[in-house]
């Protein structure tokens, strides 16, 4: 903390001349504040491994508790990796299908709410957007239960009836509506205000001048945007579109009380018993029942969970930093302009 | 004469195409609802949702036509993509207006002042041999206040002296302030149920196996609540003009002095919205409150010792975990649901009230 504290205050130091005691307490309360949230970041890895790696290297044929741990094949797992591949499988999928099913929506609404609303409601509008965002994820997921699950089974019957040769919809048809669809439209919804906040932000970056070229040239609403806007904000929208997932990924309630899952790999849409349990879910649905070992076993599941979506917001972060419209002056730049 | 007035007239009719009148695209959409409800009213049972989408569909698909008709194909696209981004928007305010609907319908019978102010639960009468539920969420909502109110002790003073350092202290090519921000990012994009995992797995190794607490959940929220913090003040702090600092420094007021009395105070309301946002946020988490404090039916205001409720996890587990009587159970799950979102509905206009009442004028 003593090191970090001179190296940072030397290049001030000219304009303070002496320094004060009280100057000296404050600037170590800061430097040392920064320095507890790499403390902190690196305390959750160290923790988790610490409680999950017991689980991890242990020999799972012949433990008793790990074999037993909810299987529904019957027979044991044969290693920590063969029980979290199935986990870390649904993890990716459901985030991916409210992917699909969320980006575009959440890109359309903020180009309505950055180009095509009137200027004066545009504020108001992206407010309600942010209401989405302060909506437990626990409310959703009861709506989910209640008004999603039912609300899609006519549809979930005529995809199955129509399209069920498509891998996504074939399988026995559900009739609760506990399903990956279901899951995945809740979880659409709640990535939804991230997503539109993020895109947002960088339609509005456009530089005004390419806007209005395009328009004196005679260009519509629809060719403006796709020639300046679009062009100047795809990286924003692919990494917005990176940490919806990110923040998907780690989705635990909505996916936890709606679906009824099971422990592999599926990719079937429609069905109650055939869709694959998420990393996050798991853990809700088991971390009571279990101990020990088992506990164990779910915290490294979380190690995983942990690792993927570090590496997706990361990746989303360098997308940003790197490729973003103008890079690191961006705000500046726009302000300008 | 004649010549020199059609001149003009016909070489203008050349120049200007086709257009559609000018409130066509409101009455449009008029034209779309009432025929969907037609052909719904005659096809289907009545249903909100089909309705909307097929008046959709309908608009998209007639203006689309129409403008291709009377105008161009340029035109037909733009309001046809008009339509479509339109409509997205309206597709993200029903959920928001269905979740609210759903949940204040469902918990407002529940909702009553003896619901707030009894411990719930059920109880064993050993008299008649039954169990009876009583409806209550006391425990619930003095546990989350308890947990929340810790969490935001904690986090909120790192948070402000961590923005503080980014902004006022270090210089921008610094490597720990890059690396510090980055760490940020990274942090923010935790999942909530890890935090929990973080929390737990550190207090059992302290306490044993038996690690639930109520304090042990505010770490689990601390980790989430952190980078909000920092962020929100960070922003804050660098809309404060750099004149007000050095007209400060040229004074001779001593950095630490500049930074409270000057830089901080005048982004004060900035700061407290930020702050109180950040509350609403992890007050509706459940996943890491019910990993790292797990639940009870028991009244426990003691954050260090055992389990203790919160709103959120009560409304999970009553719903999952339902007890003999099912449909208590879920009504218990809904008045939690309500007064939750009651409890986040509160906040965010706490913070509204503060960044318009107390906002700077220079802002």
């Amino acid at each position: 903390m003593a090191d970090a504290a001179t190296t940072t205050t030397s290049p001030s130091r000219s304009l303070i001349g002496k320094r004060r005691a009280s100057d000296t307490v404050f600037l170590g309360l800061s430097t040392g504040s920064a320095i507890s949230i790499m403390v902190i970041l690196a305390g959750v890895a160290i923790f988790l491994i610490i409680q999950g790696l017991p689980a991890i290297t242990a020999n799972w044929s012949s433990n008793q508790d790990l074999a037993a741990i909810h299987n529904p094949l019957g027979n044991g797992w044969s290693s920590f990796w063969a029980y979290v591949a199935p986990l870390l499988w649904g993890s990716l999928w459901s985030a991916v299908i409210a992917m699909i099913l969320g980006a575009p929506v959440a890109i359309g609404i903020a180009l309505f709410i950055s180009h095509y609303a009137p200027r004066r409601l545009a504020g108001l509008l992206g407010y309600i957007v942010d209401l989405l965002a302060a909506v437990p994820s626990i409310v959703f997921g009861l709506w989910g239960i209640i008004v999603i699950r039912p609300f899609l089974l006519p549809l979930s019957q005529f995809l199955n009836e129509y399209f069920g040769w498509i891998p996504l919809f074939s399988g026995q048809v559900t009739s609760t509506g506990s399903t990956m669809l279901a899951g995945g439209v809740v979880l659409a919804v709640m990535i939804l205000p991230i997503v539109t906040s993020i895109t947002r932000e960088i339609f509005l970056q456009t530089p005004r001048l390419h806007e209005e070229a395009a328009l004196a040239l005679g260009a519509t609403r629809w060719e403006m945007i796709r020639l300046s806007v679009l062009p100047y904000a795809r990286s924003g929208m692919v990494s917005a579109t990176l940490l919806g997932l990110g923040r998907a990924l780690g989705e635990t309630m909505a996916i936890a009380l709606i679906i009824s899952p099971a422990l592999l790999f599926s990719v079937q849409l429609l069905t109650d018993g055939y869709n694959s349990q998420t990393i996050a879910a798991n853990i809700a649905l088991n971390f009571p029942i279990s101990s020990g070992i088992q506990r164990s076993a779910l915290i490294g599941t979380g190690l995983m969970l942990f690792v993927v979506s570090l590496a997706v917001n990361m990746l989303a972060r360098y997308i940003i930093a790197a490729t973003g419209p103008g890079a690191k002056g961006r705000k500046k730049k726009g302000k300008r302009s | 004469m004649t010549t020199s007035t059609a001149g003009p007239l016909t070489r203008a009719a050349g120049l200007t195409s086709g257009q559609l009148p000018r409130f066509s695209e409101p009455i449009g959409v008029v034209i779309a609802l009432v025929i969907s409800a037609g052909i719904i009213a005659l096809l289907a049972p009545f249903n909100i949702a089909l309705w909307l989408v097929l008046t959709a569909v309908l608009y998209l698909v007639g203006i689309g036509v129409a403008s291709t008709i009377v105008e161009n194909r340029r035109k037909a696209t733009d309001r046809v993509v008009r339509g479509l981004v339109t409509s997205a928007f309206v597709l993200a305010v029903a959920p928001l207006i269905s979740t609210l609907w759903t949940v204040v319908s469902q918990g407002i019978g529940v909702l009553s002042w003896s619901f707030i102010t009894q411990t719930g639960g059920t109880k064993f009468d050993p008299d008649t041999l039954s169990v009876v539920a009583t409806p209550g969420a006391l425990q619930a909502v003095v546990g989350t206040l308890i947990i929340t109110g810790i969490a935001a002790l904690i986090s909120v003073p790192i948070g402000i002296l961590t923005a503080v350092y980014l902004v006022e202290y270090a210089q921008p090519n610094n490597p720990l302030r890059r690396m510090i921000t980055f760490l940020v990012d990274v942090m923010t994009g935790i999942p909530s149920i890890v935090a929990g995992l973080f929390a737990f797995s550190l207090f059992s190794l302290i306490v044993g196996p038996k690690a639930f607490s109520g304090f042990s959940a505010s770490i689990a929220l601390c980790v989430l609540m952190i980078p909000i913090v920092v962020r929100s003040t960070e922003e804050m702090l660098r809309l404060v003009p750099s004149e007000l600092r050095e007209a400060s420094l040229a004074l001779g007021v001593p950095r630490s002095t500049t930074i409270v009395k000057i830089v901080l105070r005048t982004a004060a309301s900035g700061i407290v919205t930020g702050v109180v946002l950040a509350v609403a946020r992890v007050v509706g988490e459940t996943a890491p409150i019910f990993i790292a404090a797990s639940f009870t039916d028991n009244f426990n205001a003691n954050p260090f010792d055992g389990p203790m409720q919160t709103l959120p996890v009560m409304a999970y587990t009553a719903y999952s975990f339902p007890g003999q009587d099912i449909a208590a159970s879920q009504a218990q799950s809904w008045g939690a649901a309500l007064l939750l979102v009651i409890l986040v509905v509160i906040f965010n206009l706490i913070a509204r009230i503060v960044a318009t009442m107390f906002a700077p004028k220079s802002r």
